[in-house]
This record gives C-alpha cells, sequence and structure tokens, in this order.
C-alpha cells in the first residue's frame, strides 16, 4: 500500500544542511506490522512525517495506495490524512479544554460527519480502548495511559487503512506502555496497517517487520 | 466543516480563556459603548436645538430690510435699503392671503427707569400680535393692546429679570416706568422663560412699535415678522410679500425673506455632522480594540501551536484553520459589541431620565454601525492571526509538547 523509492530530506539549519534522510527505499503492505528504530537522531520521525503527509520529500518517489504522493496538492494531502492516516505521538498531543469525548470528536468535526454518527463512533472509540467511563473527563484528569488511549481512540475515529505512531509508550511507565502496545497490536490484528517508531527494542522486536535505521539510512529490515 | 461546529469550536476556545477573553471583549465593549453614548449625545443635542427652534415656529417668516448678497445666511447688507416702514407691515396684513398674523418689530437699547431704579433694557416696538407669533406667556397683566398699528399707546409689558429689578418683589402693574423720557404704564410681565434661541425675553421691554419709532424719530423697522396659515405655504406666500413690497418699493428688491426652515435645516445639518463627528471619533476607539484583539489572538495562536499543528495532522484544511480562528476572534467582538451596546443604550436611557428635556438616545445608524463595526473588526483583525495560524510547519508545531 505504501511504497518509498530513494528518499531524501534534507533540512536547513542555519548555514548548515542536515541530511536527515538519505535515500530511503520501504515498501509497507495493507495489515503489515512495522516497526522503525534507531538512535535520536537518525531520521526515524523525519520518516514517519513523510509518510504521513506531513512533509513532503526533496528527492525521491512515494506512492500512497498506489498514488504519487509529491503530485498532490496541500489540500488533497490534508484529505488523505483525514480520511486514510491516523496519528499517535508521544506527548498525546490531547486538547487540554476539550473532554475525552469532544477529543475523539475532533477529527471528524473537521471532516464534517454530521452530529449522530459523531456520537456513535466517538462511543465505539471509547469502547474499544475501554474507556467509556471516561467520556467526559478532561484530559489533566487522566492518568498517562488513558490519554494516550483516548488519543488512539481519536486516530481510528476517522476509520483509516494506517496508524503512524511516533514513540507512542517514550511518555509512559512500562505497564501502561504494555497497554497500549497490546492495543495498538489487537487493532493491527483487526487489519489496521501498524508502523511504530520506538527506541525500545523490546517493543520494536514484536513486530513482523523490523527497520533499523541510522544516520538516515536504513541498515536492516528483518 | 459545518458552521455550527466552526462555532461551536472557535466557541469552546473563547470560553476556556476566560480571562484573555474578557480582556479582549472589553475593548469592544468600551469601543462600542462610546460610540452609543457620544452619538446619543450628540444626537439628543441635535433635537434639543431643533426642538428649541420649533418652539419659534415653522410657519414663521421674517422680513429684514436690505437685500442679501448670499443666500442662506443673515443678510449682508449693501446699498442703504428703502425703511421698512409699519405701513409695509400693514400692506402684508391686509394684502397677502396665508398671512394669519403680522407683527412689526422695531428693537433698541433704552434705559427704563422707576423713580427709584434704572436699568439698560432692550425695548421691543411690535404690536399684541407678537405674542401669539411668539407663543409668550404672561405672568400677570396683558400683552399690547390690539387695534391700529399705528395708534401710539403708552403701556409697556415687562420682562420678568427687567420686572424683578425695577420692582423686585412688588406688583409691577398698573404702575408707571419712564422710558426714553416718556412715561409708560405697566399693563403685564412676561412669564420667565429663561435663555432661548431667540434672545432673551426676560430682559426686554415690550412697548408699542409706533411709539419705539416716535422716540427713535424713525420709520424703519427692524423686521416684520408673518406667521402663515400653513407651513407648506411658505414659498408661496414669502413670494407673495416679496412682490407686494417691491411694489411698495419703487419696484426695487429690498428686502430678505427668512424662514425658519431655511435655519431649521442649517442647524439639523450642523449638529448631524457633529453626531457622525462624535460617532467617527468613537469608532476610533474600536480600531484600538480590534488591535486588541489582534494581540490576543496572535498570543492565542502562539500557545496553541500544537493544537493547530495537531489539527494539520487530522486533516484540516488552512482555510479551515483559518475559519476557525477568523471566527474566534469575530466572536470576542461581537460578544464585546453586544455588551458595549447594552451598556451605551442604558447609559442614554439614564441620561434621559435624570435629564428629561435632553433626549440622548444612539440613532439607529449608530445602533447598526457599532454592532457591524465591531464585529467587522474583529473579522479583520482576525486574518492576520488566523493566517498565521494556518502557516504554521505542522512538524515544528508538533515537536513541541
Ligand atoms: N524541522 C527541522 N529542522 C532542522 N532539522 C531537523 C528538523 N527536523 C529534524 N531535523 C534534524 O534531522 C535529524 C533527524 O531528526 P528526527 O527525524 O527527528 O530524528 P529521530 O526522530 O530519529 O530522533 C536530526 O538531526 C534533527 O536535528
Ligand atoms: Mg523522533
Amino acid at each position: 500500500m505504501i511504497e518509498l523509492r530513494d528518499i531524501h530530506r534534507t533540512f536547513k539549519m542555519g548555514d548548515d544542511l542536515v541530511h536527515a534522510l538519505t535515500g530511503v527505499s520501504l515498501k509497507i503492505l495493507r495489515g503489515d506490522y512495522v516497526s522503525i528504530m534507531g538512535p535520536s537522531g537518525s531520521g526515524k520521525s523525519t520518516l514517519l512525517n513523510l509518510l504521513g503527509c506531513l512533509d513532503r520529500s526533496d528527492s525521491g518517489i512515494y506512492l500512497f495506495e498506489g498514488r504519487d504522493v509529491s503530485s498532490l496538492s496541500d489540500t488533497e494531502l490534508s484529505s488523505l490524512r483525514q480520511n486514510r492516516i491516523g496519528f499517535v505521538f508521544q506527548f498525546f498531543h490531547l486538547i487540554s479544554r476539550l473532554t475525552a469525548a469532544e477529543n475523539i470528536e475532533l477529527p471528524m468535526i473537521f471532516a464534517g460527519i454530521d452530529r449522530k454518527e459523531r456520537r456513535d463512533r466517538i462511543m465505539e472509540g471509547l469502547n474499544s480502548v475501554g474507556l467509556a467511563h471516561r467520556a467526559k473527563h478532561r484530559p489533566e484528569q487522566l492518568s498517562g495511559g488513558e490519554r494516550q488511549k483516548i488519543a488512539i481512540a481519536r486516530a481510528i475515529a476517522m476509520r483509516p487503512s494506517i496508524l503512524l505512531a511516533d514513540e507512542p509508550t517514550g511518555n509512559l511507565d512500562s505497564k501502561s506502555g504494555r497497554e497500549i502496545i497490546d492495543l495498538l497490536e489487537s487493532m493491527n490484528q483487526n487489519g489496521l496497517t501498524l508502523v511504530i517508531v520506538t527506541h525500545d527494542s523490546l517493543i520494536g522486536s514484536r513486530a513482523t517487520r523490523k527497520v533499523k535505521i541510522s544516520d538516515g539510512k536504513i541498515v536492516s529490515i528483518l | 466543516m459545518k458552521l455550527f461546529d466552526s462555532l461551536h469550536f472557535a466557541f469552546s476556545s473563547v470560553s476556556g480563556h476566560k480571562l484573555r477573553t474578557f480582556l479582549s471583549v472589553l475593548g469592544v465593549t468600551i469601543g462600542v459603548a462610546s460610540v452609543i453614548m457620544l452619538t446619543s449625545l450628540g444626537e439628543g443635542a441635535r433635537l434639543y436645538v431643533m426642538d428649541e427652534f420649533a418652539q419659534l415656529g415653522s410657519t414663521l417668516i421674517i422680513v429684514l430690510p436690505g437685500k442679501s448678497e448670499t443666500t442662506g445666511g443673515l443678510p449682508v447688507f449693501g446699498r442703504a435699503p428703502n425703511d421698512l416702514t409699519i405701513e409695509d407691515a400693514r400692506a402684508i396684513a391686509q394684502g397677502v392671503r396665508g398671512a394669519r398674523m403680522v407683527a412689526p418689530l422695531a428693537i433698541a437699547s433704552m434705559q427704563a427707569a422707576t423713580i427709584e431704579k434704572k436699568r439698560d433694557c432692550i425695548v421691543v416696538g411690535t404690536t399684541n400680535e407678537f405674542t401669539h407669533i411668539r407663543a409668550l406667556e404672561l405672568y400677570g397683566g396683558r400683552f399690547l393692546p390690539k387695534g391700529d398699528i399705528a395708534r401710539d399707546f403708552r403701556v409697556c409689558v415687562l420682562g420678568s429679570t427687567i420686572k424683578q429689578e425695577l420692582f423686585g418683589n412688588r406688583n409691577a402693574l398698573g404702575e408707571n416706568i419712564q422710558i426714553g423720557g416718556s412715561k409708560y404704564r405697566v399693563i403685564g410681565v412676561v412669564a420667565s422663560s429663561g435663555t432661548s434661541i431667540g434672545g432673551n425675553i426676560d430682559e426686554m421691554v415690550f412697548i408699542p412699535v409706533s411709539g419705539l419709532l416716535r422716540m427713535l424719530n424713525s420709520s424703519g423697522l427692524f423686521r416684520i415678522f408673518v406667521e402663515i396659515e400653513r407651513h407648506d405655504e411658505i414659498d408661496a406666500v414669502s413670494k407673495k410679500v416679496i412682490a407686494l413690497i417691491k411694489k411698495r418699493h419703487n419696484n426695487v428688491e429690498d428686502i430678505t425673506i427668512f424662514t425658519q426652515g431655511a435655519v431649521l435645516s442649517t442647524f439639523d445639518k450642523i449638529l448631524s455632522i457633529l453626531t457622525y463627528a462624535l460617532g467617527g471619533i468613537a469608532a476610533i476607539s474600536l480600531t484600538v480594540a480590534g488591535v486588541g484583539i489582534m494581540n490576543v489572538m496572535l498570543v492565542s495562536v502562539s500557545e496553541r501551536t500544537s493544537e493547530i499543528g495537531l489539527l494539520k495532522a487530522l486533516g484540516a484544511t488552512r482555510f479551515q484553520i483559518m475559519k476557525v480562528f477568523i471566527l474566534e476572534a469575530g466572536m470576542l467582538s461581537a460578544f464585546g459589541g453586544l455588551i458595549g451596546l447594552l451598556f451605551g443604550v442604558a447609559a442614554a436611557n439614564l441620561l434621559r431620565h435624570f435629564y428629561p428635556t435632553f433626549p440622548a438616545e444612539p440613532p439607529q445608524w449608530a445602533v447598526i454601525a457599532a454592532v457591524f463595526v465591531s464585529v467587522g473588526v474583529g473579522l479583520l483583525f482576525g486574518i492576520l492571526p488566523a493566517r498565521r495560524a494556518s502557516r504554521l510547519d505542522p512538524i515544528a508545531a508538533l515537536s513541541r509538547r
């Protein structure tokens, strides 16, 4: 479903050029469970942002479900993120003034889904992460693990085909981290394509395909 | 994205930041309230003045000797014109249809004296008709007697200040006073009317016009007041008066007609402009309020960088992000505008309550403009912050916690 061919991404830092990705090629199949591991600064997040169409590569080819992403307009990319891609972040990025349910509702609001459908999907999402009783709670009233679960419910509200998680357990204790991984894996078993960036080798080794990256290059795919 | 949802989302931010919202709303509130209050004052002043003028009568034609060089304003005298005489006044009364009442007016500054006291005063020579034309109220006695204009009755009517200064609290009716060396019997006292725009009646002494002209040794009147039957005949009657006097003055048009309507509309214009100017000055404070909103929104954008990044990751387009931020700014200003409107109208009502004679009321255009401008200001000053928000790089925005 995803194919990267010889992707380069370079950032300007003042007068210096930072080569974050130098010739990355990767295929991800529908239903895959991929982990991306590597030391800090190796380009993991950059790669994930590219996969999520939040960023564009400087050169190379990116095919998402057969479409060449580099030829899409900003609005088309927005639509792709909205409907096909779910994000989970290390710092959850829940909006603190909104309740758990409202946070889950957010992507559906911007997608123009009607009220009733939204309510159904919120309930569905809350149930699938086991937090129906936390619907009216605000993020600061939730534990870290609960916050990440709400963030996952939000990420799947639009029924994406791929879920991209950047260090989803990086800010959690090991027990909560486990729960999150279990949750993500169960979703993968239901057909959701899953890509997890981590530098926890224990977590990374659970994936069916393990990508190791260093200095902007893929060093191994197992 | 549905409009209601956009509004709801914007509202969640507005209501989630109470202090920030309060401060930006306050600016707009003050701006709109001051527009409403200042235009109320301006409008009140206009209505007050117009009312004062209306009391002078809008069916009044004033005939002045001399041809005015300019139209509209008071006449500038060129060549010495023919005197406007008592006979002219009589001719108008008898010969112009539509003229209901005619009062000749001569005027002089003279001394009025009792045995003990004397005082300079304005002596107005006129006839009985004057009291009707100017709607004078008498405190006691009666006004100048009716009858032939030319008759030289030695009677006078005192303005209230003059009466008070010459007689104190004593009864003045029936007493004699000296005016310009002639003896006059007081037959009436005018009720105190305060200063009005037509001049201070309280400082005047009224005597028959023929007597004053005799003392002045002149035949020239200061004015002729013509009260007409119907307001809409004012132009027609004016023309007849001009034609008649021209005929009487050897075919020279040497008078000027001055109608209340012209003065009224001039004053109306001036005072309306005053109101607009006040509104405009107050509107500057609305602009300041707009800058305040812009500041608040810029702070909001930089505080919510990660939220904006998130929205982008969730698939919000630039346009949608602009929309919610502009709506948020518009909401702040609309809210402030509404509160300001309430305050402004309440203040005007309060003013009317304590000063019932001063009709302070915001003109409709000011109310409508204040509301629209306040919302417009919010939307306009929301554009810059909203653009900034919509152009944030989502990756940089998300990398912050
Ligand atoms: N927006 C950016 N501007 C400049 N340099 C960046 C930017 N994003 C990432 N980099 C650089 O690119 C390299 C890879 O970063 P990143 O993908 O975040 O690494 P990782 O997620 O593996 O820790 C790093 O050297 C980082 O400093
Ligand atoms: Mg990273």
